[in-house]
């Protein structure tokens, strides 16, 4: 049989090579391009929380209590457990993100009150697309907002890389498959690593569990290949060996998913990946019923999502201060939408619009960034949080400020000008 | 390597379950791909039947290629477009090459299209066993002719098979046969017809350099004429000498002989050959690593090939009751042979097509038909399994080489390329004159059970794709990822069935349709992405 080196080949093709639950899209070349000084070494951490997260009772407007309980009085968070702001009385945090309202009050959290965009759409599926790539309510974008940014940045992708100026994947995904967030005009930019397992697999940790049937043997070989055919599974375990002690502020593997992937984030960027941009996902925010419990409201489902997000960020920021890259890295969490002011009957909320962010990392501008929401006194069912802020005012932000991308460039990632945020310091 | 765990079942006959799993395994090593209208049609049937029914000796042989090759730089003064070449005689440098290609697609479109039936595995099987190269032969209507006799003798009777191949023009060409004369004895087809086609090199097989020298001679006298394109036996050129044979054929003796009787010679060592045990053995231990597993360890020899060789014997070398043997038995069926085969290229490319029901363009459109049958034949030879042109005369290395086997087909050059291919078979497939040959992941779907419903969608997916089940995590990801966008949660899976039920009510409403065709795409190039992919 013919060996040839694939990768010292040029087709001008697309190259998947599979690990199980890795896809890895790259291809090779000695094509150099100027490295740009500034903003090159900023990592951007995009946290997605799937099913359109309550922001009403994630960060909750105590300047209108009573406004705010008689709206959804069966989940109301009770006032005296809501975690208090420093500096912002009117404003505070589910009791259930004790790690974020400390890691706010150390100003490495920043709230952006009310994010939406005009027309809202009220479907996951489409709500999704919207924010991922980074379009109008009406308008279907083949490409995604950082796979637009990533496309600039890196020209001829993935034929001319990697190279000595970016030998690393441009973006990663970890937990699912690449994100479409990351899509370029003709491919995607990322390359997903879809379970911590299949990266522990990768970097040589443990083994993956493999039958000792006949097909199991086959399977093993399989996958043996497919690793070494991998173009950037060098550079990520290279990466990863780097990093032997990690924060001891994470919980137990397994535990918080959104925690197991944001352990390897930080591992990946401590080993010296030039990796631009990161997703990572948890899901269960679609709490159409009983997301909290019935009698104490201060817990039940939708508080343990975000208990498991504050443990997570925290324990993620703890890392980077630990492993001495906090300066490097920043991260977002956003949701496709926000849920109604109205709870229903049965104990939760549906698919709503504007919803806060949080950015975090030392290099955030701390506080709050608009207002506390207000909504009519005649309240029906069908009302919805008003926009402050487009989504894309955020992104627009990270790329003027964060990646130091100029107005000319920002605008034509995003299509648009949008002003930016004060959220980086 | 690893050692996994053997296989201990012999050849009694397969009494367990006869469900989906049991049929699509039958089948995927039976045909290429198990197509789900097919597992339905055997699923009603005992195994037994559905073996029998497999090996059906009565399928008509296929129309033959046509001209689907004029273009502005040729067109054949001869045949018109869209009718047979095979009437002609006339072959040279403008027609040859254009003719082989024009061949080679034929065939790969008779496997694209076979019947229910073991026959186009069986041609693939032999063309692999009695091997000739294209290149070598280079004579597009021999190798037409040559696989017309593959095919006519697919279930037929392997001795007649290798008396029909000895002097077949294209093995002659191959193998030098038309060459081997008394006054320059070639010794190619007389050590090759030992050691590759019948006794081969097993620890029963003795025959010597001697045994190959005696051959040669017997062989002595075949030619072909160029203007017929047929083979005949030329007294003059033959050894009319005794042909002294080893103690491994008991010192036997062929009487030299005259004129045009002395082609009995070559009948006579057929006998000869075939009156050795190890010529069953052989064929057996050969059929077992194509259709079952790679490697025969002493348990399968003696519960698998020993049986099936004495029976082979007594049934003077017909093929298919062998087949129905080992096909119908419980070694056969033994879970542990579940997915134990790595896909050749060609089960991979064809099974694709056939598994999603790809239909290529009818016979009206022959450019097209025939350009599509190519470019998807041509991703075939891009994995390293070009039909028509084995590597070399022992066939490819995957079907022989020790320890590795069919892993040879995976390699750092041809794992990327096979997720290429099956990336681009779900992104569009292949075009041609405005005609398309790809999967339409919502068509596909549409005909599972329960598309509706995303955890049946998905082990609905597997089930048909799939020889082995994938790990419930790996089901729940792709749930989650794919076909939720991220969604977690039993209360979730109603996303997926609103946008499946909107989809279906209005399907032609654009959005309705990009919802669940992006969705599906992605399921299935990851689906088909995944190691367990290249398993059968």
């Amino acid at each position: 049989m013919k060996r040839r080196d694939f990768f010292r080949t040029s087709m001008p093709v697309l190259l998947p090579a599979m690990i199980p639950g890795i896809s890895l899209r790259a291809m090779t070349s000695s094509f150099l391009r100027p490295m740009r000084d500034e903003g090159t070494d900023h990592v951007l951490v995009l946290i997605q929380l799937n099913g359109g997260n309550d922001g009403l009772n994630t960060v909750i407007p105590l300047q209108y209590y009573d406004a705010y309980h008689s709206a959804r009085s069966n989940i109301a968070i009770q006032e005296d457990k809501v975690l208090r702001l420093e500096g912002f009385d009117g404003t505070g945090l589910n009791p259930a993100m004790p790690e974020l309202q400390q890691l706010f009050n150390a100003g490495k959290l920043t709230i952006i009150q009310g994010v939406s965009y005009p027309q809202p759409n009220f479907s996951h599926f489409r709500a999704t697309d919207i924010w991922l790539t980074g379009a109008d309510a009406g308008q279907m974008l083949p490409t995604g907002w950082a796979g637009r940014y990533l496309d600039r940045e890196y020209p001829h992708f993935p034929q001319d890389y990697p190279n000595m100026q970016m030998p690393d994947p441009l973006a990663i995904q970890v937990g699912s498959l690449v994100s479409p967030a990351l899509q370029g005009p003709a491919l995607t930019m990322g390359m997903a690593i879809s379970n911590p397992t299949s990266f522990y697999d990768l970097i040589g940790d443990k083994a993956a569990p493999i039958s000792d049937s006949r097909a199991g043997d086959q399977l093993a070989y399989i996958r043996e290949m497919a690793v070494k055919t991998d173009q950037y599974a060098g550079v990520i375990k290279k990466a990863a060996q780097k990093v032997t002690k990690q924060s001891d502020k994470y919980p137990a593997a397994g535990k918080n998913p959104l925690a197991d992937q944001l352990k390897i984030v930080a591992r990946l960027v401590a080993g010296g990946l030039q990796t631009r941009i990161y997703l990572v996902s948890i899901g269960g925010f679609d709490t159409h019923a009983k997301q909290t419990d019935a009698t104490d409201t201060s817990t039940g489902v939708h508080g343990k999502l975000l208990g498991k997000l504050s443990e997570a960020i925290n324990a993620f920021q703890d890392d980077l201060t630990y492993l001495q890259v906090s300066d490097r890295v920043v991260g977002m969490t956003f949701s496709e939408f926000g849920r109604r002011i109205q709870s229903n009957a049965s104990g939760g909320t549906d698919h709503g619009a504007a919803a806060p962010v949080f950015v975090f990392g030392d290099g955030v501008k701390p506080g709050i960034v608009g207002e506390n929401p207000v909504w009519p006194s005649k309240l029906t069912v069908n009302d919805n949080l008003a926009m402050q802020y487009d989504f894309r005012a955020i992104y627009s932000t990270f790329l003027e400020k964060w990646f130091r991308t100029d107005q000319a460039a920002t605008e034509e990632v995003l299509l648009r000008k949008f002003a930016a945020l004060p959220l980086i310091s | 390597m690893t050692n996994p765990t053997p296989v201990t079942t012999g050849v009694k006959r397969y009494k367990g379950e006869w469900k989906y799993a049991q049929v699509a395994h039958l089948l995927r090593r039976t045909m290429f791909g198990a197509k789900m209208e097919d597992v339905d049609h055997f699923l009603r049937q005992s195994p037994k039947r559905a073996v029998r029914e497999l090996l059906k000796p009565d399928y008509p042989l296929p129309p033959p290629p046509i001209n689907n090759y004029n273009d502005d730089k040729y067109v054949d003064p001869e045949i018109p477009t869209g009718a047979d070449w095979t009437v002609s005689l006339t072959y040279n440098g403008m027609n040859g090459g254009r003719r082989q290609n024009s061949f080679r697609s034929w065939w790969f479109g008779l496997m694209a299209g076979q019947d229910r039936s073991i026959r186009e595995k069986m041609v693939l099987f032999w063309h692999n066993h009695f091997v000739t190269e294209m290149k070598t032969v280079d004579n597009a209507l021999y190798s037409y002719r040559y696989n017309t006799l593959l095919r006519k003798y697919a279930l037929g009777n392997f001795k007649e098979l290798a008396r029909a191949v000895t002097s077949d023009p294209a093995m002659l060409k191959y193998l030098n046969g038309y060459a081997n004369t008394k006054k320059a004895p070639d010794e190619n087809y007389g050590r090759e017809l030992q050691e590759l086609f019948t006794v081969g090199k097993g620890p029963g097989s003795h025959y010597t350099e001697a045994d190959v020298k005696a051959a040669a001679r017997v062989l002595t006298g075949y030619t072909i004429d160029y203007k017929t394109h047929t083979a005949s036996f030329d007294p003059n050129r033959h050894d009319q000498g005794d042909k002294q044979f080893s103690a491994f054929y008991d010192n036997h003796v062929i009487k030299g002989m005259k004129g045009k009787e002395a082609e009995a010679e070559v009948d006579e060592l057929m006998e000869l050959i075939f009156s050795r045990e190890e010529v069953s053995a052989f064929i057996c231990r050969k059929l077992y690593r194509f259709f079952v597993y790679h490697t025969i360890d002493e348990t399968t020899e003696k519960e698998v090939i020993k049986p099936l060789a004495t029976l082979f014997r007594k049934k003077k070398y017909e093929i298919a009751p062998v087949l129905e043997e080992l096909l119908c038995s419980r070694h056969f069926f033994d879970a542990g042979n579940d997915g134990s085969m790595i896909k050749s290229p060609v089960d991979l490319t064809v099974g694709l097509c056939r598994e999603f029901g790809l239909s290529f363009p009818n016979a009206e459109d022959c450019e097209e038909q025939y350009g599509l049958w190519e470019q998807v034949r041509n991703q075939a030879a891009a994995l390293q399994q070009n039909i028509g042109d084995p590597p070399n005369v022992a066939g490819w290395q995957a079907y022989y080489q020790e320890p590795e086997y069919d892993k040879l087909w995976i390699s750092s050059d041809t794992l990327p390329k096979r997720n290429q291919f099956t990336d681009k078979m779900v992104n569009g497939g292949f075009g041609r004159n405005g005609k398309r040959v790809g999967i339409d992941p919502v068509v596909f779907a549409s005909a599972l059970p329960h598309p509706e419903d995303p955890d049946q969608l998905i082990a609905d997916s597997v089930r048909v794709l799939y020889a082995v089940a994938l790990p419930p995590e790996e089901l729940q990801f792709m749930k989650t990822s794919i076909l939720l966008s991220g969604l977690v949660g039993m209360a979730s899976d109603h996303y997926w069935t609103n946008a499946w039920v909107a989809y279906h009510d209005k399907p032609d409403d654009k959005a309705n349709r990009n919802t669940v065709n992006s969705k599906l795409k992605n399921l299935y190039r990851h689906l088909m992405d995944l190691p367990e992919y290249q398993l059968m």
